[in-house]
């Protein structure tokens, strides 16, 4: 994902002179992005973008106004999360990717991994959960399986997945039977596959 | 019957309230901030109580198809903590939040001078944000509490329609009716109104600018009474309409002066709830 995609996207939005001048008051004036930063949803609308599946127009419109600041890119998106709601820290997990802040994101991950928000959790696992150390990862993706949320949700999944959370969703696996119950079939698939590979020896990391 | 509940205290309920609610009705609900029984010592208590009304109870409502608003302020009786005062810094930015649809629960509890100042700080927060504000009346001395918190709404400058007096009564709605605010009415098992004691205020003064809310928190209360007194209200004789009227359309007038509600799909008069279960992650 880049900003250009993001404004293109935006284009039809309802009120696209707000978030011109949001943008460009941001540049010149970063403080000003927690005044516009709520507001985005009310002025850019909450549904999903048509030209950009998987992101809403809130979303996009709050990851372009966290991309154009002209710096403390680390420090705005720890202090918008820190106070924002549930939409706000939504789209600040999904804005980590495109900014310039290394692995200071990474207590925001663990933040949103912990609530049992599905939203949030789902978030926190795009492409800049590639961060997460692998225990860490693991536990997002069984969380995911826990609490429904669709493993394509995960980027980089296969890549990723090895045998240790292979071991992981076959204990699962072993309790959801025990006691009657299904795993989701991106679950069940998931660890189809790991095993299959598995057979064929060590994948390539 | 679609059902609004303008003033219910989620946080303090359980998900088989969320089922039965949704199930008799309830689409919506505003959820003020208020006291939660134990006193708090600190503002890192409000603002994850804060939080927590603009994050998890929205999700958690939405597990049920219940949408999910609140109010946020410094309620009367822990204003007159000073470790709570610094709350008031904290406002501004939750009031600038979508899910924020007023200020409140603002008002009066023992009528102190520290109430006085909160009260007023936060009616003039609810003008500069430009928002509706829900004004709680004090249970104890009540009337002259209610004259009191019209005097300082009246002082405030706030537009009389975007403010709510709530947990009126026989008798004191005298004192509110002709001031241009909004009624609310909160039933209750034992105390404040009950389903038969609000149709008969509805037959005397009817329907307009009146607000009814079950206002279930930590304390003996019933999330259905709003659904309650639906019923009662057909069987005494008022129409669909004037149910719908006062359960659904007056709350949605008066808190949609925020310009902040979002009903989406849970407003179209056939909607109903597919049914699900909140989600129970292994955390």
């Amino acid at each position: 994902m880049t900003p250009d995609r993001l404004r293109d996207a935006l284009r039809g939005v309802p009120d696209p002179d707000w978030l011109a001048t949001a943008l460009r008051r941001v540049a010149a004036e970063p403080g000003e992005i927690a005044r516009f930063f709520p507001a985005a949803g009310r002025r850019c609308g909450r549904d999903e973008l048509p030209d950009l599946p998987g992101w809403t127009a809130d979303e996009a419109a709050r990851a372009l106004l966290l991309a154009a600041l002209p710096t403390d890119h680390a420090a705005q998106a720890d202090a918008l999360y820190r106070t924002g709601d549930a939409a706000e820290k939504r789209a600040v997990l999904k804005a980590l990717p495109l900014l310039p802040v290394g692995t200071a994101g990474v207590p925001l991950l663990h933040d949103a991994i912990r609530t049992n928000d599905t939203r949030l959790v789902a978030a926190a696992l795009g492409p800049y959960a590639r961060h997460l150390d692998p225990a860490a990862w693991r536990q997002a993706v069984l969380k995911c399986v826990f609490t429904g949320v669709p493993l394509a949700v995960v980027a980089d999944l296969d890549a990723r997945a090895d045998g240790e959370l292979a071991a992981m969703l076959a204990a699962l696996a072993a309790e959801r039977a025990a006691a009657g119950r299904t795993m989701p079939a991106d679950a069940t698939d998931l660890l189809d596959r790991l095993r299959a590979g598995a057979d064929t020896g060590p994948k390539e990391a | 019957m679609r059902i609004f509940d303008p003033h219910i205290h989620m946080t303090s309920r359980t998900t088989d309230d969320y089922e039965r609610m949704a199930a008799a009705g309830v689409r919506a609900v505003v959820e003020p901030a208020f006291w939660l029984g134990q006193p708090r010592t600190g503002v890192g208590s409000f603002t994850d109580y804060f939080d927590s009304l603009v994050g998890w109870e929205p999700f958690r409502a939405g597990q049920f198809g219940v949408r999910h608003h609140a109010t946020v302020a410094l309620n009367p009786k822990e204003a007159n903590d000073p470790r709570c005062r610094p709350v008031l810094d904290v406002l501004p930015r939750y009031l600038e939040k979508d899910g924020v649809v007023a200020v409140g629960e603002i008002g009066y509890d023992a009528m102190t001078p520290e109430e006085d100042d909160v009260f007023a700080a936060q009616l003039a927060l609810a003008v500069a944000h430009d928002l509706p504000a829900l004004v709680h009346t004090p249970h104890r001395d009540k009337a002259r509490g209610v004259e009191r918190s019209l005097a300082v709404v009246a002082e405030s400058g706030i537009e009389p329609g975007r403010v709510v007096l709530d947990h009126l009564n026989e008798v004191t709605v005298e004192l509110v009716r002709h001031t241009g605010c909004w009624l609310g009415f909160s039933i209750y098992p034992d105390t404040k109104m009950s389903p038969p004691r609000m149709v008969e205020l509805l037959k005397a003064y009817g329907t307009e600018r009146v607000l009814v809310n079950s206002a279930a928190d930590w304390g003996r209360s019933d999330p259905l009474l709003t659904r309650a007194t639906g019923e009662a209200m057909l069987l005494a004789g008022f129409t669909d309409d004037d149910v719908d009227r006062v359960l659904w359309r007056n709350p949605v007038e008066f808190y949609g002066q925020s310009g902040r509600l979002d009903l989406g799909d849970v407003d179209a008069p056939g909607a109903t709830f597919a049914g699900n279960s909140i989600l129970r992650g292994g955390s």
